[in-house]
């Protein structure tokens, strides 16, 4: 699990306290079962974790209504309120993360237009400005696989700064290995989305074959796996 | 080139014509448009602060990116003269596009953020009402030239944004409504061709008078494909792609080049497209079934004619400087002479032409303007 962590995290540099504004975007599929999101009904209780529950929140009053956006104005201000809360503990700032899963399913939830999705996806992403937090984001492309490339995912790779994909094995199934990952980091102008900051500009490709264990997601990289 | 195109906004519009207008676009193949964005931002910011562009101010809508991105952007560039000299004025469409946070805070649902808030920002939180957009524009681009004849430039990131909200005749009304406005010099915007459909993209590159295009360079594509397909890790220290300039002159004429260009830490850098991506330069004549070309034949006679004011009609040897080449010269029986020999005047009380071709390296119908890049 040790070594899992560090390569992921190795790739994405998130032990790096200035990573603060970065958007992250998660793109899987039914192939591979899911495997990046994690069990997280485990971490409720903590007090680190804040757990929203879309399909349990309350419908939007006339007020809300009028704002068309209904559920998502909201859910906008939950998470605003719960990442202020969070933020305001010394040593905190910089160190919050926003994880939405996942997006594809905010359609449903909220009873609203794709287009009300980006507008949330917009506010959500003031937030990496204001309080420095991180925001990530997990989609599942084959629920659009019946039409194109839908403008949502579109938009959110424009967004992004990393791009995660998991997609099946090219040769077919395997026992030990149930998929590849590829991100594709952007390290282009923007740390903190608020404020510009120079940082070594490069951008960085890195590609792993994982393995879905009882409570966890081993990463390998190709080959080593014996 | 992209120089030229910084240029061309520098130098903005003459009087009674509409403003330069310039079209950023870029799709996820090469998702480098803020990049060239913010080039030719901090170029014209430069020209307007060093009083070489015609605007006297840049009004900014800000869409995509927060107002304290941009501030710092110009800092980092060396820009820093945006407070005792009001040049810019930021309009700030990112915090609160839809008024939610305003909305929430008046009913007492969250606490209003305390941001860095600089003077030369105004927020709006209506983006779907261009109107009012139009005229905050025009108020804040007066107040930073002031009600004579200084104009200001418009920045809008992104029009894609826009998109998600108005539709694209109020949109194209808004653009268009700059661009005619007498006091707005040039404007420019970004736009992500792959989320709108091909209609939208046409219609905002028929309202610009330059288009900067990104492409993935071939080179970069096969690397990405070794990448996904082999490679475990890769890193690259800089980002590279090509851009296509489309420029529309005054003369009707269009001139489309192709350049490439790399990001670092320090900003762009423009380079001349290598040989193998540079197809795009050549003739823009359409593909008809009649032929617009000369052949070599033809091409020699028409050199071998003699123009009408190149003699002097009383039977004597033409005697001029002529820069055509040796070969040419040789059919006409003419000594090629490399100094002038001025044709013989006759006092015959009539006036002569005194004509000197001029050097025949340059191809007729040729656009290239000479002066293009004089840098006054």
């Amino acid at each position: 699990m040790n070594q899992t962590r560090n390569l992921l995290d190795d790739a994405l540099d998130l032990n790096n306290n200035n990573n603060g504004g970065q958007v992250v975007v998660i793109e899987d599929c039914i192939e591979t079962s899911g495997a990046l999101g994690c069990n997280l009904a485990m971490q409720r209780e903590s007090e680190r974790f804040h757990f929203l529950d879309m399909l349990s929140m309350h419908c939007p009053d006339e007020e809300e209504e009028k704002l068309c956006e209904g559920g998502l104005v909201s859910l906008y201000e939950k998470i605003q309120k719960a990442v202020e809360v969070s933020s305001s503990t010394e040593g905190n700032k910089n160190s919050v993360t926003i994880m939405i899963d996942d997006i594809s399913l905010v359609e449903v939830a909220a009873n609203v237009s794709s287009n009300h999705v980006s507008d949330f996806l917009h506010y959500c992403l003031t937030l990496t400005s204001d309080f420095g937090c991180t925001l990530v984001i997990l989609s599942h492309e084959d629920v659009y696989s019946s039409m194109e490339k839908p403008m949502l995912i579109l938009q959110m790779e424009y967004l992004a700064d990393v791009l995660i994909k998991t997609e099946p094995l090219a040769i077919g199934l395997a026992s030990d290995i149930h998929g590849q990952v590829s991100l594709l980091i952007y390290f282009l102008t923007v740390v903190n989305r608020g404020r510009y900051e120079k940082r070594s500009l490069k951008t960085k490709t890195s590609n792993f074959q994982f393995k879905i264990r009882d409570n966890n997601v081993e990463c390998f990289y190709p080959g080593s796996q014996t | 080139m992209a120089e030229s195109v910084c240029r061309a906004l520098r130098d903005g519009s003459m009087e009674g014509e509409h403003a330069a207008a310039l079209t950023v676009k870029d799709s996820m193949k090469c998702p480098y448009g803020h990049n060239v964005f913010n080039h030719v931002l901090t170029q014209l910011s430069s020209n307007i602060l060093s009083s070489k562009s015609q605007s006297k101010g840049l009004v900014l809508v800000a869409l995509s990116q927060s107002p304290s991105f941009y501030y710092d952007l110009l800092r980092s560039r060396g820009i820093v003269d945006f407070v005792t000299n009001k040049w810019i004025h930021i309009l700030d469409g990112y915090n609160d596009p839809l008024g939610w946070k305003k909305w929430l805070s008046e009913h007492d649902k969250i606490g209003s953020i305390s941001s860095e808030i600089f003077a030369s920002t105004t927020i709006f939180r209506n983006i779907k009402d261009l109107d009012q957009l139009l005229s905050l524009i025009i108020e804040v681009g007066k107040g930073l030239v002031g009600q004579g004849k200084g104009r200001f430039s418009v920045a809008i990131d992104s029009v894609s944004e826009m998109l998600r909200h108005v539709s694209l005749s109020s949109l194209a009304g808004l653009l268009s409504k700059l661009r005619g406005h007498d006091q707005i010099s040039s404007t420019f915007w970004l736009l992500h061709s792959d989320l709108h459909d091909i209609k939208a993209t046409a219609v905002l590159e028929y309202m610009s008078t330059m288009v900067i295009t990104l492409e993935q360079t071939s080179e970069s594509f096969d690397q990405q494909q070794t990448i996904l397909e082999n490679l475990s890790l890769h890193e690259q220290n800089s980002c590279k792609g090509k851009i296509q300039v489309r420029m529309k002159r005054r003369n009707g004429r269009v001139r489309v080049t192709c350049e490439e260009f790399d990001i670092d830490q320090s900003g762009m850098k423009f380079s001349s497209a290598s040989p193998e991506s540079a197809t795009i330069n050549q003739s823009l004549l359409p593909k008809v079934q009649f032929n617009l070309q000369l052949t070599e034949k033809e091409r020699m006679d028409k050199e071998n004619v003699v123009l009408p004011f190149e003699h002097q009609g009383n039977g004597k040897t033409i005697q001029i400087y002529d820069g055509r080449r040796a070969l040419t010269e040789g059919k006409k029986g003419t000594e090629p002479t490399p100094t002038q020999q001025l044709p013989a005047v006759e006092d015959s009380g009539k006036g002569d032409i005194i004509y000197f071709r001029d050097s025949d390296d340059e191809m007729p119908d040729s656009d290239e303007d000479p002066d293009d890049d004089l840098d006054i």
